[in-house]
């Protein structure tokens, strides 16, 4: 079966190298699905979660931000911040959201920032409950 | 010649700084791993980032706004701002003084007004008593530099630019080549210098080139600021470490020579007695 390398790197550290068969990427537009032989794509990385299926099994990353580049037989995503399931504290996560709820509605003139940090926090509460 | 207990004391004096330099080499060795296996963590994002930017400058390259972007703004340099990268701590040999020689001779080179924003004590330390304008610093962060505390440095320096109180943005750093060398490195940061690329793809851009170079350019800053700390992080750690290495070595070398000359006076207060006491029983006979 054909399949694709799929690297996942935040600026400290690459969180994911190996080949996949399929993957699913939160994209600045909405989610995305990338299959082998996709067409050339440059795009921003929104906040949520990424799945792929690697081996026969789906795995699943928080990603918060960043760029994504498909090209030919590789996928790079390249995440402000990238956190696997494991290492995220859902009772943290979800404090996290409920502040940058509050801060929202405070603060509805800083929506874009607000926002943002929202999304952040919404998708690492998403993938600890995945 | 000195008392034997003199020299005596020197020895344990000398033997309690080998012990200290001993120690030092040590945690230096440690840390100096744990410092570049950071470096080659962060390389592969910084690679493909740049290796994006190329590309995406590429497909820029015929928007008629992309000479309007605020980071790629040339001004005329009436006032420079130098980032420059120290230790925190001494004891790394030549590390910290080849850094401060690098920004006076920036200094030097470069006209109009000049501030630095120092991260490090040590450089910090060294232009607060020449008594030059330091804008900022940032003390402590190197130890375990994270990718946040770059980009503090960065979102601050980017809306320095964006407003226009400073015309461009250098950076200063010890880059780490090897444990026994470290280069110094300077490199400008604003305005961003587009990277060429002579063979263009056709990507699918699902936002407008100029948007995505311009969620970009930040984002290069901040990698580029991080490369420079983590690079600085580990150069320190290995300068140490030899410097620690050669103090070590140092110290023996004094202590075989005090004991050397211990041992001589030694032998020669027992020669001296035995005279005394031949001739004092010579004197009898």
């Amino acid at each position: 079966m054909a399949d694709f390398s799929l690297t996942v790197a935040t600026p400290e550290r690459r969180l994911v190298d190996e080949r996949a068969t399929e993957a699913n990427i939160p994209g600045l537009g909405g989610y995305f699905g990338v299959l082998p032989g996709h067409a050339p794509l440059l795009s921003g990385l929104g906040s949520g979660t990424m799945t792929w299926v690697s081996g026969g099994q789906t795995r699943i990353l928080a990603v918060m931000g960043g760029f994504v580049e498909v090209l030919g037989d590789s996928v790079r995503v390249l995440a402000d911040n990238a956190k696997p399931k494991e290492e995220i504290d859902r009772a943290k996560a979800l404090e996290l959201l409920k502040q940058a709820q509050q801060a929202l509605s405070e603060h509805p003139d800083q929506w874009q920032d607000l926002t943002e940090a929202l999304q952040r926090a919404q998708a690492e509460v998403d993938t600890a409950a995945k | 010649m000195p008392s034997l207990i003199d020299i005596r004391r020197r020895i344990r004096s000398v033997k309690n700084t080998q012990q200290i330099t001993r120690a030092l080499k040590m945690v230096s060795a440690a840390k100096l791993r744990r410092a570049q296996n950071r470096v080659i963590a962060a390389r592969p994002y910084a690679q493909s980032l740049r290796e994006l930017l190329e590309n995406v400058a590429a497909a820029a390259a015929g928007d008629p706004d992309l000479a309007g972007s605020p980071l790629l703004a040339n001004r005329e340099e009436k006032r420079v701002q130098l980032i420059l990268m120290t230790s925190d701590t001494g004891r790394a040999g030549a590390f910290n003084s080849t850094l401060t020689r690098g920004a006076e001779k920036f200094y030097e080179e470069h006209q109009g007004e000049q501030e630095l924003i120092a991260v490090g004590r040590k450089g910090r330390d060294y232009f607060r008593r020449r008594l030059r304008p330091i804008a900022g610093e940032y003390i402590g962060v190197l130890g375990k530099a994270t990718h946040a505390d770059a980009a503090g440095i960065a979102r601050e320096t980017i809306r320095r630019f964006r407003d226009g109180e400073i015309d461009s943005v250098y950076l200063i750093y010890n880059e780490f080549k090897s444990v026994m060398t470290q280069k110094l490195t300077m490199i400008k940061v604003l305005p961003v210098e587009l990277p060429e690329k002579k063979e263009t793809r056709d990507y699918i851009f699902e936002q407008p080139p100029l948007e995505m170079l311009e969620r970009l350019l930040p984002r290069y800053i901040e990698t580029t600021i991080f490369r420079g700390m983590l690079e600085t992080t580990a150069a320190e750690h290995a300068a140490r470490m030899t410097a620690m290495d050669a103090a070590t070595k140092n110290a023996g070398d004094v202590i075989d020579h005090l004991t050397l000359t211990m041992n001589r006076a030694r032998q020669a207060a027992i020669t001296k007695e035995i005279i005394e006491v031949v001739s004092g029983s010579a004197a009898l006979d």
